[in-house]
């Protein structure tokens, strides 16, 4: 691995990372008194972690890795209520394999599996509707998670289902979405964020506006940046140069892909199948209100919550996380991964107690794989 | 999950449903393109590359950006995982 093959344009690079040692020296911050950038999203951090780039920029400049993975914010009841379901006569049930290793309080779905409940691995939400049409006699089931960039797919697969009339197929859905969780941090009293890298896929569905609260507001910048090392690199810059100037904004360096009204056919697909919920429960961060959608009413056919009597509100929710689980404080920055006394102990991506361990954009999962083998190395 | 991945589309094979087949590191599979279809007919579509997160076309992309996304994709390890589990989930409904 070198420099050259990393970065399409490492000249371009190295003014970047000069002009971040720059920026960074301007602002006073220094290792013992850093400034924090979160990055929002989990495939930021994992190429934060593949490129070593909190390797390359100043020890003035440290990163927090934000909730933005799905599968490691996704609380253990969520997990035992889609057991619960899979485990019901006549059920396949259907999931990303992101989802088949996250921890329950009783088991994993791949547990479950093995147990002998029918759980199959989908690429696509379709392939779980194509699924039901081969298997009238089945009711299937989707496990529905993600952030924003994934809800229109399960919208678009539940209407496609309605249209045809495909009664055999439901949602578990578990969509939720990214300014409520930013808006919970930056009410925390502990909150020591100085800005934030927004994520990219997100914003092109949703577009930018929905974190206009966060300079308006909080009087933070924001900056929704693509995933290309150089991507990253400049909008952390942008950050810097927002705090240096002392200005708030919110700026979009991915415009080639991300509309700043985003995705008008997606936005519309979510409204008219979504609604928030009251609160929706995050792992390690709790109940966040309006944070997390489920299906309208007018689609309560193809609402597994329904359909099967399972979910919010229908028995005793059990929040706590296993013993000595820390995940909650790593996600809000308190400590990091390898402070975590489980961290690589009895916590590794083989045997996940955390569910930050299951992801490849889980920021214990990154820690774990590339702690040994940074760019840095190579420069 | 949440990076997709960049496709080009090479047929359409339901306009009712808005289907189309896209080839992706040449591997060929069905996604839905309603998010990028705008006031013009689905076939206008063939040839262009677009993000598809999901077995959904999401965003409409340049050759050029597919090729820099693609390589960032293999690098993280990403491509092969979501060419893998494209796979995996047709031998999956084929079996």
């Amino acid at each position: 691995m070198n420099y050259a093959d990393e970065f399409r344009d490492p000249i371009a690079a190295r003014g970047v990372l000069a002009a971040i040692a720059r920026v960074t020296d301007e602002i006073g911050a220094t290792r013992e008194k850093p400034v924090h950038i979160m990055e929002i999203c989990g495939g930021h951090t994992h190429a934060i972690f593949r490129y070593g780039l909190d390797k390359l920029t100043p020890p003035g400049l440290e990163f927090i890795h934000g909730p933005g993975c799905p599968v490691c914010v996704l609380p253990m009841s969520r997990i035992d209520e889609c057991v619960e379901i899979a485990e019901r006569p006549g059920v396949i049930m259907t999931t990303f394999g992101d989802a088949m290793r996250v921890p329950g309080h009783r088991k994993s779905l791949i547990q479950a599996n093995a147990d002998g409940a029918d759980i199959r691995m989908v690429y696509s939400p379709l392939d779980a509707l194509e699924l039901a049409r081969r298997h009238p006699d089945r009711e299937v089931v989707f496990f529905g998670l993600g952030f924003e960039t994934t809800t229109p797919s399960t919208a678009l697969t539940i209407l496609q289902a309605a249209a045809d009339g495909q009664t055999n197929f439901s949602v578990f859905c578990n969509h939720i979405t990214v300014p409520p969780p930013i808006k919970a941090l930056l009410d925390d009293p502990h909150m020591i964020l100085d800005g934030f890298v927004g994520p990219g896929h997100v914003s092109m569905v949703i577009g930018v506006r929905p974190y206009d609260f966060i300079a308006r507001d909080y009087g933070k910048p924001i900056v929704v940046a693509g995933f290309e090392p150089l991507d990253l690199l400049q909008s952390v810059l942008m950050v810097l140069e927002q705090i240096r100037d002392g200005r708030a904004e919110v700026e979009n360096q991915y415009s080639r892909v991300v509309p700043d009204d985003g995705n008008p056919v997606s936005i519309a697909a979510c409204a008219e199948v979504y609604e928030p919920r009251p609160s929706f429960e995050w792992r390690g961060l709790g109940e966040i209100d309006a944070s997390g959608m489920r299906i309208r009413p007018a689609y309560a056919a193809w609402d597994a919550e329904v359909k099967f009597g399972v979910g919010y509100g229908k028995g005793p929710r059990l929040v706590a996380e296993p013993d000595g689980c820390r995940c909650g404080d790593v996600m809000t920055g308190r400590i990091k991964p390898h402070s975590c006394p489980q961290f690589g102990k009895r916590c590794t991506p083989e045997m996940p107690l955390g569910a930050l361990m299951v992801s490849s954009e889980g920021a214990c999962a990154a820690y774990y794989q590339y702690g040994g083998l940074r760019l840095e190395e190579a420069l | 999950m949440c990076l997709g991945i960049p496709g080009r589309i090479v047929e359409i094979t339901d306009a009712r449903r808005k289907l189309a087949t896209v080839e992706v590191m040449g591997v060929r599979r069905q996604v839905n393109v309603a998010c990028i279809l705008k006031d013009e007919p689905i076939e206008a579509l063939i040839g262009t590359w677009s993000l598809i997160h999901v077995g959904f076309a999401m965003s409409r992309i340049n050759e050029e950006e597919a090729a820099l996304t693609l390589d960032v994709l293999r690098q993280l390890g990403e491509a092969q995982a979501e060419i893998e589990a494209m796979k995996a989930s047709e031998r999956m409904l084929a079996s």
